[in-house]
């Protein structure tokens, strides 16, 4: 990473800082992640390296659970039963899937269904994360659009009826953009989970943040240190979301005016 | 159009020159032997209304007695269950945007897009449904607003205008669909009283440009000054109907007298 050296320096701050408190005590071995030593620098690198994966799963099933969210909401809206229940089924059904099973299953499972029906798709690690996530996440999301597609005046569609918008056009141009700013924060909630959901891809063999960090703790033997480095790195992930979304809500808020 | 109530002259003069000629005007809205029921209650029952074109009909009565549920059913904001619903010859589905946009609806509540700077609550419809350009539909906003005297406020909000401007902005965005019906839904009964003129002056330019309206409304004086034809509902009926003159100085049904009463006693 070109920022290394900068970041370099950081750590070091932060960690003499904690090696100072801890120093004394022999309950801590900061060795291990200590970037004055070369050792604990490489260290360092490789747990921080992991964070491309983590924050790669996590984008890419967040953008595919709100596109298969949207998706899914759009029949829980209808004025009909039969299509309502499509909604309905799927997002109980879904939203019953312990992360962890689900995520066996499609590892594990799913290329057996493809190879009986003559397809050869193979899930690695990688995607195999990435479709729990957003297949989880997507009965979240979808009940998050839809609250705030239906928190939407019932007048604002008719409206654009009368003036001759079809249903997708009134939900473009009319519901959808009004609601987007009652769905982003509870979607930010979301995304937010699924990074810390996606830490469960280690136990599929994914390089990702907590992958790493259980790899070095039974080389190091220092799972205080390395776990406490690894909550860190979530922190530090999520700090950095949770920034963006509300730069993201007070620019759209500047420009509604009702 | 009852042709068995005795119009006065003024009214002839405004008729559609085919209904003048004795030859039956051309029907805008055919409504035979509507029924609706919200579960178990009966909203509209046996409902036949007839609107030619160029006609000014006014619907009034008690609240709750469906004349709402008229008007949105003619743009199919409602379903109907029985009778046959017929808008420009053509029998109605259940999509509402299957009119296209030629049936104006003003609401109560004007439900214009808070979203939207006025301009763009008037283009919107014009370009995605009629498909017309971005500078088509700009210049015929701006001849709509003109009309309904608010042409410099085409770039606020919604929300930064009053009620009044408010509901005039949502009559430009309706005509700017060039409808061949306007159907108006109580539009002055959200308005504060001294607003109530600057729509309803509108709406009397409009009706004397010939253009087909369904107004509900418990403005009798405007009803008296633009109808050609009034209805009275009740308990989802409809009671009486005729010429203003008549209706409103000789109403033939009790239950139409006693509401006439009630509303016209103050």
């Amino acid at each position: 990473m070109s920022m290394l050296p900068s970041s370099r320096n950081l750590v070091l701050m932060v960690a003499v800082l904690g090696l100072a408190g801890c120093a004394s005590s022999s309950t801590w071995g900061w060795y291990v992640i200590n970037p004055a030593t070369d050792t604990g620098w490489t260290n360092i690198r490789f747990l921080i390296n992991g964070m491309g994966a983590t924050i790669l799963i996590s984008v890419i099933a967040a953008l595919m659970s709100m596109s298969f969210g949207l998706i899914v909401a759009l029949p829980g809206l209808s004025s009909r039963w039969y299509i309502r229940a499509i909604n309905r089924v799927y997002v109980e059904f879904i939203r019953a899937i312990p992360l962890l099973p689900m995520l066996f299953w499609v590892f594990y499972g799913l290329p057996i269904i493809f190879k009986s029906m003559g397809l050869d798709i193979p899930i690695d690690p990688f995607w195999g994360a990435i479709i729990t996530l957003a297949v989880s996440d997507s009965a979240f999301t979808a009940e998050i659009y839809r609250a705030g597609i239906q928190s939407i005046a019932r007048g604002q569609t008719e409206a654009a009826q009368t003036v001759g918008l079809n249903y997708l056009q009134t939900m473009r141009y009319v519901i959808l953009p009004q609601a987007i700013r009652r769905i982003l924060p509870p979607l930010a909630n979301q995304f937010i989970y699924i990074v810390k959901m996606s830490a469960f891809a280690s136990v599929i063999g994914m390089q990702e943040l907590t992958r790493r960090a259980n790899e070095l703790v039974v080389t190091e033997y220092r799972p205080l240190e390395i776990y406490s480095l690894l909550i860190l790195e979530y922190l530090v992930l999520v700090l950095v979301i949770s920034a963006a979304v509300r730069w993201l809500e007070r620019r759209m808020g500047s420009d509604e005016r009702n | 159009m009852n042709l068995s109530a005795f119009p006065d002259k003024a009214q002839v003069d405004i008729w559609p020159i085919g209904q003048c000629g004795g030859v039956m005007a051309e029907i805008a809205i055919e409504m035979i032997d509507v029924n609706k029921w919200f579960g178990d209650f009966h909203v509209l029952k046996d409902i036949n209304l007839k609107v030619s074109l160029g006609e000014r009909v006014v619907i009034c009565g008690p609240s709750g007695s469906g004349k709402s549920t008229v008007v949105r059913c003619i743009n199919r904001l409602e379903r109907h269950q029985k009778g046959v619903i017929k808008v420009n010859g053509s029998e109605v589905t259940d999509q509402p945007e299957d009119l296209g946009g030629d049936v104006g609806m003003v609401f109560q509540q004007f439900n214009l897009f808070p979203h939207l700077s006025v301009l763009e609550n008037l283009v919107l419809g014009p370009m995605k449904s009629r498909g017309l350009s971005r500078i088509e539909a700009e210049d015929r906003a701006a001849e709509y607003l003109e009309r309904v005297k608010i042409p410099e406020q085409a770039d606020k909000r919604p929300g930064q205008l009053s009620g009044g401007q408010q509901q005039r902005v949502a009559i430009a965005r309706s005509l700017c669909m060039e409808p061949k019906v306007m159907l108006f839904d109580e539009p002055t009964s959200a308005l504060d009283p001294e607003m109530i003129s600057e729509v309803l002056d509108v709406m009397v330019e409009l009706a004397e440009e010939g253009m087909t309206m369904v107004v509900v409304t418990h403005e009798m004086g405007f009803a008296r000054k633009i109808a050609d034809q009034m209805v009275f509902m009740d308990e989802g009926e409809i009671v009486e109907t005729g010429a203003p003159a008549a209706f409103f100085e000789a109403p033939k049904s009790k239950r139409c007298r006693k509401f006439l009463s009630q509303i016209l006693s103050h």
